[in-house]
């Protein structure tokens, strides 16, 4: 059976790791090319990297990262941010992710996910979505959460798998940082409209979380978060262990 | 050295990476003259089966290849370059393949359960065939062991050649083997240590 998948999420800028890292025993934290490895090392199922830097020269720079980090870690890599146009696409790819992650770019151009995914495939397509309650209805945010784009988040997501995109990662806004659980109600009004995996993030405080979402929403194929992880507040081996013993189909 | 055969298809960054990781020396080429100096073929590939075939055909590496593999050489297919083994595909159309192992490639959903999502993507546990040895391929790895797998068609008819499957709702080939002709379904370059096990046997054949 499929396992389910445990996803640290690494904010880079400049060739640096940024919001903080502060691991035990790792001199280097901010070296993307260690805490990939590291995490890799712990048995994560998958990484992805956001490239939050806004000068050329640092992207630049991220691309040198993540060859570098694809020449030394062997799981599946996901990038996001800064990916506007096919051709940000191809050169991510060419570095060595295996999936590329559209938010804003995607909601600037929806064609985007069609052009990338005739080109590389569904699979290579990931439609990441920031989403909040605003008059009792899902919204889209952009710009990092700090635009209400009006678009409901349900019909957006909906029109994102329909033109191709192959795997959805829904961020709630509302359970974001809270560290209080998973939005469950938005994930499950997610899961009940498309049949391509769904990715939750936002909310992960404690092992129990995981097991929560994983137990009451068997459609979600993975729980991404970052800080938690960075901070060594749930350390990686433990929750894949704690969920394996509590009957979730783990990779040990 | 070991070629990687690069016939236009598919990104083979992390294949070449994968191999330096563990210390082997490999050559990313289309050129037969290097094709038949090497002393073992990974044969890649992503996207679909009927546009990479035309393409091993166009540049004559279907010939080449099936020449190099009568005379013994280790051969190793991966993900579509394994589908491309086999007799035939049916994916949209029928699509001729190498015929190195017996067998043919059929879509997924004509296997799997309604419920289950196609592709078959991410992580899932190999299993070997009862009654059968172990495969030499697998020598560093244990049964139940996770690779990584991204596709929607898969090899069947090919019973007699199973080295490893998957359980997806039903029994997925994941891997075969052929006399001195090896494949597998999955990403050994993106399923870890696992991975470069499985790489670290094929070197050793």
């Amino acid at each position: 059976m499929i396992t389910k998948r445990i996803i640290p999420c690494l904010d880079v800028k400049d060739g640096r790791v940024v919001k903080g890292v502060n691991f035990l025993g790792l001199a280097d934290v901010s070296s993307p090319v260690k805490l990939a490895k590291f995490y890799s090392g712990c048995g994560a199922d998958e990484l992805v990297f956001y490239d939050i830097t806004a000068s050329a020269e640092g992207r630049a720079l991220f691309t040198d990262i993540l060859t570098e980090v694809a020449s030394t870690i062997f799981i599946p890599l996901t990038v996001g941010g800064g990916i506007n146009t096919v051709d940000d696409f191809d050169r991510v790819l060419k570095c060595g992710a295996d999936k590329v992650s559209v938010n804003s770019g995607a909601l600037r151009d929806p064609s985007l996910i069609s052009a990338a995914a005739k080109k590389y495939g569904n699979q290579c397509v990931v439609l990441s979505v920031d989403a909040k309650r605003v008059d009792g209805q899902f919204r889209v945010f952009a710009k990092g959460g700090r635009e209400d784009t009006g678009l409901d988040a349900i019909e957006w997501i909906k029109s994102g798998v329909a033109n191709g995109a192959g795997e959805i990662v829904l961020n709630s806004i509302d359970t974001d940082g809270v560290k209080a659980g998973f939005d469950l109600e938005m994930l499950k009004a997610v899961c009940d409209v498309v049949d391509v995996p769904v990715i939750a993030s936002g909310g992960a405080g404690c092992i129990e979380h995981f097991k929560t979402l994983f137990h009451s929403l068997p459609k979600v194929d993975a729980g991404l978060a970052a800080s938690i992880f960075h901070f060594g507040e749930v350390s990686i081996p433990d929750l894949k262990r704690e969920l394996a013993a509590d009957g979730i189909t783990m990779r040990l | 050295m070991i070629a990687i055969i690069d016939y236009g298809v598919g990104n083979l960054f992390s294949l070449k990476s994968s191999f330096a990781a563990i210390g082997a020396d490999t050559v990313v080429t289309g050129d037969p003259a290097i094709i038949r100096s090497a002393e073992k073929l990974v044969l890649p590939g992503v996207g679909a089966f009927g546009d990479a075939a035309a393409l091993l055909r166009r540049n004559e590496l279907d010939k080449l290849i099936k020449e190099e593999a009568s005379t013994g050489k280790s051969l190793l297919g991966i993900c579509l370059g394994m589908q491309l083994l086999f007799d035939y595909s049916l994916e949209y159309g029928r699509h001729e393949g190498l015929g190195l192992i017996p067998g043919s490639v059929r879509p997924i959903g004509d296997y799997i359960p309604q419920g289950y999502k196609i592709p078959h993507i991410g992580w899932n546990a190999l299993h070997f065939p009862a009654g059968k040895p172990v495969s030499p391929l697998f020598r560093h790895i244990r049964e139940g062991d996770c690779v990584y797998f991204v596709h929607s068609f898969c090899g069947t008819e090919c019973r007699e050649s199973v080295i490893a499957s998957a359980e997806y709702g039903a029994e997925l080939t994941a891997a075969v083997a052929h006399e001195n002709v090896y494949g597998v379904q999955f990403h050994p370059e993106k399923s870890g240590d696992v991975g470069l096990n499985i790489l670290r046997a094929f070197c050793a054949l």
